[in-house]
């Protein structure tokens, strides 16, 4: 049978819902390039200076003497805050996505590959993790250690450990029953080298998609520490810690409470957009249990 | 047996989360005594709050006597405000679990209606509206809907108030009302999670044979999503609720802060900025605790609901 008489034979509310699919992928995928972009672009480029503090311009509104979303308390102008703001939010992301993936991968692996009472320490060790949610052990270890967005990163970071273990773990032990690991194992390859060479690739996708939601959980996260005051600090700017200082600020100007929280939820959006859409795309087999 | 061994795990992982909150707070470098005391005390100074704190003993010691405490309700003394903690949390979970009970009882009835009608309206407009909605409310931090909520309606409109909290013993109705935009702030961010689940919980019974049996004998479709599919549709719903609560917990510590109420949540971030350390030990082994029974709760209740689980 050919693509063609395939695609005829389909219902039309599969082929709406290929689109819907299709729009997913591609509206997280153009939302998360751009904030790339902007990230990108602030390094050499912004309207104003960020951080320049003038008082004659306090609390403008938006479109007035050239800025175009207003500025805040000091003078600073908004847009550049949230241009470079963007770095901050994909830095921590980057980060504690590849500080849970770092170790987590491994663990997961691991208590696969090993089975046994290894893999029931492992599994009940992350459950007793598991146990606390994300954002209150980022905020026990920031309060362990010290406030800042090095912290903050690393906290988050291994407060998803768990996560990635269990996603790795659970994917990684229906691929070790296969034939190809118990060939690889006859000629006498080792655990470690079979997880990375053959194991590895077949599960590459789920974990991509993990990480895609990791990363838009990440930077909530962050926007929460920083809301708290034990982020990130000044003067790094940050859109969680801009909400903080807007909420000083409510009565006289809601306007700065805005701006900040659109670009969190945008840029999450985005990340959860391309994830689902990544999910769709990277197995076709979860559609065939959806319908 | 089920319960008996559900409920040995259940002690188990309080052990183990008293342990994980215990060394957290005690290996991690920096001297809590030198910490809690500034730059500018005396060595004799750190000295006497190390030794008033314990701190001098080896570790597994330090561990026995806080844990020892914790199992008769004696979370120890605040070395800042010299009072006890376990009286203290006791004084705030007044504030933090109604504040829970009400974002969840929210989310329940925002999240259950949406996913019913979504999942009978599969794959048409209603449900692509329903899809999107819940979209974007994953998408929105619960801090940032609580500032937008106080804007419009404490700052905007007064209906409610936009911080503080007047205690249950001056007035309830005033107490509640200040719970409110808190607890809808909570409430959005869950509801796009759990409409999902309730989704596809429905899709999933609507396709069981019971259904087709019952549609069979005349009923109409939405006859028998009443009749037969909510009830086996709760049973997956229910365990999520159980899991979303401790996010829902972790979700209070940053709204009371954005609200300003005097909860659990900004206990700890309180003793997070005085490095007031048994206190936020206390606290952050008291939420775990509240959410690991809870989730006992939800393995021992899904049995109730459906036998079948008990039989397999």
């Amino acid at each position: 049978m050919t693509d063609r008489a395939a695609s005829a034979e389909t219902p039309p509310t599969e082929r709406r819902r290929g689109r819907w699919r299709r729009l997913n992928l591609g509206l997280g995928l153009g939302i998360v390039l751009t904030v790339i972009a902007v990230a990108l672009v602030s390094f050499v480029w912004t309207p104003f200076d960020p951080e320049r503090i003038d008082a004659s311009k306090r609390l403008l509104g938006a479109g007035e003497q050239g800025h175009l979303l207003g500025t805040d308390q000091f003078g600073r102008d908004l847009l550049s805050g949230i241009m470079v703001g963007a770095r901050t939010a994909l830095f921590v992301g980057i980060l504690a996505v590849g500080i849970a993936v770092a170790i987590g991968i491994p663990i997961g692996g691991f208590a696969a590959a090993r089975r046994g009472w290894v893999e029931d320490v492992v599994m009940r060790a992350s459950d007793v993790v598991y146990a606390f949610p994300p954002v209150l052990l980022a905020i026990l270890l920031v309060a362990a250690v010290s406030p800042g967005t090095g912290s903050a990163m690393v906290a988050i970071g291994i407060a998803y450990v768990p996560i990635v273990a269990r996603v790795t773990r659970g994917a990684a032990l229906s691929v070790f029953q296969l034939d190809f690991v118990s060939a690889a194992r006859s000629y006498g390859r080792g655990n470690a080298y079979i997880f990375v060479r053959h194991v590895l690739p077949n599960i590459a996708s789920v974990l991509i998609v993990q990480m895609t939601i990791l990363f838009a959980l990440a930077i909530l996260a962050e926007a929460a520490l920083s809301f708290l005051g034990i982020g990130t600090q000044p003067p790094t700017p940050s859109w969680g810690r801009s909400l903080r200082d807007a909420q000083t600020f409510l009565q006289l100007s809601p306007r700065l409470a805005i701006w900040p929280g659109v670009a969190i939820a945008v840029t999450v959006l985005g990340f959860n957009l391309l994830g689902d859409g990544l999910r769709d795309a990277l197995d076709p087999r979860l559609e065939v249990r959806r319908t | 047996m089920y319960v008996i061994r559900r409920v040995g795990v259940f002690a188990f992982s309080v052990f183990a989360a008293s342990v994980l909150v215990f060394t957290v707070m005690s290996i991690l470098p920096g001297d809590p005594a030198q910490v809690m005391l500034g730059t500018q005390a005396t060595p004799e100074a750190v000295d006497a709050l190390r030794t008033e704190l314990g701190l001098d003993r080896p570790l597994p010691v330090q561990y026995l006597e806080w844990a020892s405490g914790a199992v008769r309700g004696d979370l120890g003394t605040s070395p800042f405000s010299g009072q006890d903690i376990t009286p203290q949390i006791i004084d705030r979970l007044q504030v933090t679990i109604p504040l829970a009970v009400m974002a969840m009882a929210l989310t329940v009835l925002i999240s259950f209606p949406l996913g019913v009608y979504a999942a009978a309206r599969h794959r048409r407009f209603g449900d692509n509206v329903v899809s999107i909605v819940s979209q974007l409310g994953l998408a929105v931090p619960a801090f940032w809907a609580g500032l937008l909520l106080v804007t419009v309606f404490a700052v905007g409109y007064r209906w409610f108030p936009a911080s503080g909290f007047p205690g249950w013993d001056v007035s309830v109705f005033q107490s509640l009302k200040s719970l409110f935009l808190p607890a809808v702030s909570l409430a959005i961010v869950q509801s796009a999670i759990i409409t999902r689940y309730v989704r596809s919980a429905v899709l999933e019974t609507l396709r069981e044979d019971y259904i087709r049996t019952a549609r069979s004998k005349g009923l109409t479709r939405s006859a028998a999503l009443w009749r037969h599919g909510l009830r086996n549709a709760a049973i997956p719903v229910l365990t999520i609720l159980g899991l979303q609560f401790a996010a829902l917990t972790a979700g209070t510590v940053v709204i009371e802060s954005v609200f300003v109420l005097p909860g659990l949540g900004k206990m700890l971030l309180d003793g997070i900025t005085r490095r007031d350390l048994p206190l936020v030990q206390g606290g952050a082994f008291t939420i775990a605790v509240l959410i690991l029974g809870l989730n006992l709760a939800v393995d021992l209740t899904y049995r109730l609901i459906d036998p079948r689980v008990s039989e397999q």
